[in-house]
């Protein structure tokens, strides 16, 4: 199959967070209690139940004001470090480009979760498992586009083939002008969710400006890996890729609920 | 609308005042890109910047109620920079025409129109100037002091930039950058539009605010032609159809007016609501009025009445009174109503002074709350601060189906009537709203027939075939009698002239539909449940048509989809697009063309052959648009006021604050004890901040159909309360505060959003401080209410009481909507 990308083109986003919504009906994820904390961004964060939320995002400038809405959610890397440190090979590589995640191999180890450059990967305690957007895999193999795309009111939401894509992405950013730039094609092997952003990646809170396949990650699965893998099965090579990168397994945190991030 | 939502991607400016789309009709953005994606400038005016000001290219503050000042201000910036289409306004306005010369202007009359008593107007100098023989005198050069352009011209010549912004708080510079732009599009090859909801119609200036629009439109020739027109995007999705279906007490299906009492007969209401005009080229359709009338009566009564007697059964209004909300209410507050019922609707939270609506409910000996859900209306007696023990009201539910799950039509902001299929079953008992009436209708008949009854007639002789009874008693209701009812047909066996043809006839047998409405009759032959929806049933459900999705045009007019009323047109007064010679003002934006010896494109609108010398506005009696419209009961120029409730001390352009024709709650005599207004001789320093009433994607209405979906609570699960930085420090609040929002009719508790996206505004020297609140929440979904045994609850909570319960009893002059969009009110932390 070819390789396809989800299009985030933030210039005609309008925060209808109608993609929110879709993505959570079509993965039938139950709803939590939520309280307002003075945003009109809700979950707060990404949570094992939000795979993809709208950041909304004041920007003061002398006068002026900007309001901008990013959809946030997994970037589905070509060289993807949840990919290389996952002990089990719950997370993959799928036939489109994009990173699945099976839930039945997955063992709650949550290397992942550190790995990412995008803090994307979300820990749930109750299952003991890891989530995250897996782009709607079901729908692409049915031959429909992802949730969020077919609700995006606007087209600032599409999918499609890769270099089409990359194509059309770079000719919005033409025509957009001034600080609008294509974010994704650059690292981490390119990302198969990409963003036309109008304004630098560095505005964005929660953007990483360069993102990257963390140091350790890299020498641990390029170098050191093959080495374990010859001494120890998956889950064991798991618990000790773990111990080396960060100690001992410390209690669960709750993720995504602290009552911060957003605008 | 004029035009449609697809149209809205021909436009070249687009003008979002009065409305945030991005928010509310997300869709609308679909079409607001596609214009911005071809070149279009979004122009985005609003007290606050919104999610469609993210989007728009210019954003220009604006104090909540100065809407008329802003484009009163746009109307001087386009006469005075001749940017109007002359040719335009001089063939198709009523710019030419030479007014009363005792005509007065709020200007040279103390900020009054001249006529003015007791609140209200006598309109005998708001007149023409007539030839001998009744036409009206006309001066084509436009020079006449007089005539309605130099009078229009002279009114807004007071709007100067800098009375608007000491007025509206909008920077000179931003007043004057989007002036030049949205007036760039009088040339013939540009169009502008205008997207409103909500926030210009819930004002005391509500009328005129739009009218301001339109008289903007007429100058810079926008009517009629692709990606021009003034869009009022519609709140619910069928709300355009229950207007066009005479939901408002003041009209019958159609926009023909409820009789009055003191027009006994059929042929008075018809002597008295038939226009006439001595204009010689004007057509003047509405003088086919009385088949209209006829062919609606028919349809109440079918022939178990004759028309006179038809006329006769249908109820009238007393002369001069008002039946709409807010003096519904009223009297249900003052115990003079026996029984309500609350069909699909939730006035307990969607009711201006929601406190007195629910008040006004336990003064009911009986309530029928037809609805999806238990609602904050249905169960008002155990709301907050109610004494269950002390209230009579009886109160029945009747659970009934949501829009999936039943068969029948809606008809949207663009005028499309599309037929929506049942897809599921309504669940438990619920039934179909049609099953319901027509339960009650059989059942209120045969207690009719039984016991007898004042007007009995007027229920015993109407023509109810919408279905069948089953066996089991249950009367089935078949939406597809109606809207072929709707539609209208055959009474008897007729042979008729076509009436574009003259010599041509056409025979018809008895129940064959009626083409158009142009083959109505006045004699009794058709009818038709509502005229303008003739042709949307006829071989055919139109509006069910999903296969034709030609595009001839390339325009977007997608004539084979659905159907668009009238006559499945999609833009209209499309007769002004094309110049008096027939020919399209610009051939970029043809909607009309004519080709041999016919028009093709668009169904054509009041346009004649070319060269017939017709003026295209063929609803008005002399067949062009109004510039000056004596129609309206505050003025035939809108002129601003200031709301009801406000913050500043006088009004910059006249000694008259207020809107004059309004209707005061709080005068003796008038309204009751808890109509209270804040501040509006002089400011009152207990309330001093404005306040608006908005709604958000997540949530809809009273979000009683939302607020147990719990998806979306879970995104928007909180009453809150948006304001600057500068209010908070003044107030001592930080973001994520809980506040306490008050007026005199009542308070309501929300989390503080702390935002730069509000700023104060300096009117005049002043700071003056806006905040604004959605209106989606109420008690009944919320945690800590008394749940009693087999309540739903939630999944997810949502907090807070309805907004509603701080707006004033105020309406506009003309519709009496509430004004939601600018009242006064205090905000301190909790």
């Amino acid at each position: 199959m070819a390789e396809y990308i989800k299009l985030i083109d933030v210039s005609k986003c309008t925060g209808c967070r109608g993609c929110q919504l879709a993505c959570k009906q079509w993965n039938q994820q139950k709803a939590k209690q939520t309280v307002n904390y003075g945003t009109y961004q809700n979950p707060p964060d990404l949570q094992a139940n939000t795979w993809t939320l709208i950041r909304f995002q004041e920007v003061e400038e002398k006068d002026t004001v900007k309001w901008l809405f990013r959809k946030d959610g997994c970037m589905h890397c070509t060289n993807a470090a949840c990919v290389k440190v996952c002990p089990s090979g719950a997370l993959h590589y799928t036939e489109v480009g994009t990173v699945g995640l099976n839930h039945e191999l997955c063992i709650g180890c949550k290397e992942c979760v550190s790995a990412c450059p995008f803090n994307i990967p979300r820990y749930d305690r109750e299952t003991d498992k890891v989530y995250k957007c897996d782009l709607c895999l079901s729908r692409i193999r049915a031959d429909l586009i992802p949730a969020c795309a077919k609700a995006c009111p606007t087209g600032a939401i599409t999918f499609g083939e890769k270099s089409a894509m990359i194509k059309k992405a770079h000719e919005r950013v033409k025509e957009l002008g001034g600080d609008a730039n294509v974010y994704g094609d650059k690292f981490v092997g390119g990302t198969h969710v990409m963003y036309v952003l109008d304004e630098k990646p560095s505005v964005y809170e929660k953007l990483p400006k360069n993102p990257s396949v963390p140091i350790t990650v890299t020498l641990w699965k390029d170098i050191m890996k093959p080495l374990s893998l010859l001494a120890a099965g998956g889950a064991l090579a798991g618990s000790f890729l773990h111990y080396i990168i960060h100690g001992p397994k410390l209690p669960d945190e709750e993720q995504g609920q602290e009552p911060k991030g957003g605008e | 609308m004029t035009n449609h939502w697809i149209d809205i991607r021909n436009s070249d400016v687009i003008l979002i005042m009065g409305s945030n789309p991005a928010s509310n009709h997300p869709i609308a953005f679909k079409w607001i890109t596609a214009a911005m994606e071809k070149g279009a400038k979004v122009i985005c005016v609003d007290p606050r910047f919104t999610q469609s000001a993210a989007k728009a290219h210019i954003y220009a503050p604006l104090r909540s109620g100065t809407d008329i000042a802003f484009l009163g201000g746009m109307i001087r910036y386009i006469i005075e920079n001749k940017l109007y289409f002359e040719e335009y306004v001089r063939n198709y306005t009523n710019a030419t025409f030479l007014v009363n010369p005792e005509f007065k202007l709020p200007g040279d009359n103390n900020g009054v129109f001249s006529g003015l008593t007791d609140g209200k107007y006598d309109k005998a100098t708001w007149s023409y100037q007539t030839e001998g023989d009744g036409r009206i005198k006309k001066d084509p050069t436009m020079q006449d002091p007089n005539c309605v352009f130099q009078l229009m011209k002279k009114h807004y010549s007071r709007y100067t930039p800098e009375v608007v912004n000491k007025i509206t708080g909008t920077p000179v510079d931003k007043l004057i950058e989007i002036y030049k732009i949205y007036g760039s599009t009088g040339t013939p090859d540009r169009a502008g539009n205008e997207l409103y909801a909500m926030g210009w119609t819930q004002h005391t200036v509500g009328t005129q605010n739009i009218r301001t629009m339109c008289i903007i439109q007429l100058l810079l020739g926008n009517m009629g032609i692709p990606g021009g027109g003034v869009a009022a995007m519609r709140g619910e999705s069928n709300v355009q159809g229950s207007t066009d279906h005479g939901l408002l007490f003041h009209i019958w299906p159609g926009y023909l007016n409820t009789p009055k009492a003191s027009l006994a007969t059929l042929a008075a209401y018809n002597e008295k609501e038939t226009p006439t005009t001595k204009e010689p080229n004007s057509l003047n359709w509405q003088k086919n009025k009385p088949k209209y009338v006829a062919s609606f009566l028919r349809a109440m009564y079918g022939t178990n009445a004759s028309l006179d007697e038809a006329y006769n059964l249908l109820p009238k209004i007393d002369d001069g009174a008002n039946y709409s909300w807010l003096n519904l209410f009223d009297v249900m507050y003052k115990g003079k109503f026996t029984g309500f019922f609350a069909w699909g609707m939730n006035p307990a939270c969607s009711g201006a002074h929601s406190n007195k609506v629910r008040q006004a409910l336990t003064r009911l000996d009986w309530m029928v709350n037809v609805n999806l859900y238990d609602n904050e209306t249905g169960s008002f007696w155990r709301g907050p601060g109610m004494d269950p023990k002390k209230i009579r009201t009886e109160v029945f539910m009747l659970p009934c189906a949501a829009s999936i799950e039943k068969e029948g039509s809606i008809i949207n902001s663009g005028r499309w009537n599309q037929w929506r299929y049942k897809a599921i079953d309504p669940p438990g008992v619920a039934l179909p709203d049609g099953d319901i009436c027509s339960e009650i209708y059989f059942k209120v008949k045969e207690l009719y027939e039984k016991e007898g009854g004042p007007n009995m007639e007027a229920i015993t002789k109407l023509s109810w075939n919408y279905g069948t009874k089953t066996f089991d008693g249950h009367y089935h209701f078949d939406p597809h009698s109606v809207a072929k009812e709707i539609n209208g047909f055959f009474l008897e066996d007729k042979t008729v002239e076509n009436p574009t043809k003259k010599g041509e006839f056409k025979e018809f047998k008895k129940g064959d539909p009626v083409p158009t409405f142009a083959w109505l009759q006045d004699d009794g032959s058709t009818s038709s449940g509502c005229w303008v929806y003739c042709g949307s049933y006829t071989d055919k459900n139109m509006s069910a048509r999903r296969d034709g999705k030609k595009d001839p045009t390339g325009i977007g007019l997608y004539p084979e989809w659905a159907w668009a009323w009238p006559v499945n047109r999609r833009i209209i007064y499309n007769g002004a697009s094309v110049d008096p010679s027939g020919k399209p003002w610009s051939a970029k934006k043809a909607v009309i063309k004519w080709v041999g010896d016919k028009w093709v494109g668009d169904v054509p609108d009041g346009v004649g052959d070319p060269g017939s010398g017709r003026p295209p506005f063929i609803m008005k009696p002399d067949g062009v648009a109004s510039l000056f419209g004596p129609g309206l009961a505050d003025g035939p120029f809108p002129e601003h006021y200031e709301p009801l409730e406000c913050p500043v001390e006088k009004n910059f352009l006249s000694p008259q604050k207020s809107n004059p024709t309004i209707k005061r709650f709080d005068k003796p005599g008038v309204g009751s004890d808890v109509d209270v207004y804040s501040g509006i001789d002089s400011c009152d320093p207990k309330y001093p901040f404005i306040c608006a009433t908005y709604r958000i994607s997540e949530h809809w209405q009273t979000g009683l159909q939302t607020r147990w979906c719990p998806w979306l609570s879970e995104m928007q699960p909180e009453m809150w309360c948006e304001m600057s930085k500068e209010l908070a420090k003044e107030r001592g609040i930080s973001n994520g505060d809980k506040v306490i929002v008050s007026s005199p009719r009542g308070e309501v508790e929300c989390v503080a959003i702390v935002t730069p996206r509000f700023k104060p505004f300096n009117i005049n020297g002043n700071i003056l401080h806006e905040v604004g609140i959605p209106w989606h929440f109420g008690w009944i979904t919320t945690k800590d209410r008394q749940y009693n045994p087999g309540d739903k609850k939630a999944e997810v909570f949502t907090w807070g009481d309805a907004a509603n319960l701080l707006v004033p009893t105020i309406g506009d002059a003309n519709t009496t909507i509430p004004e939601s969009k600018a009242f006064m009110v205090n905000v301190v932390k909790k």
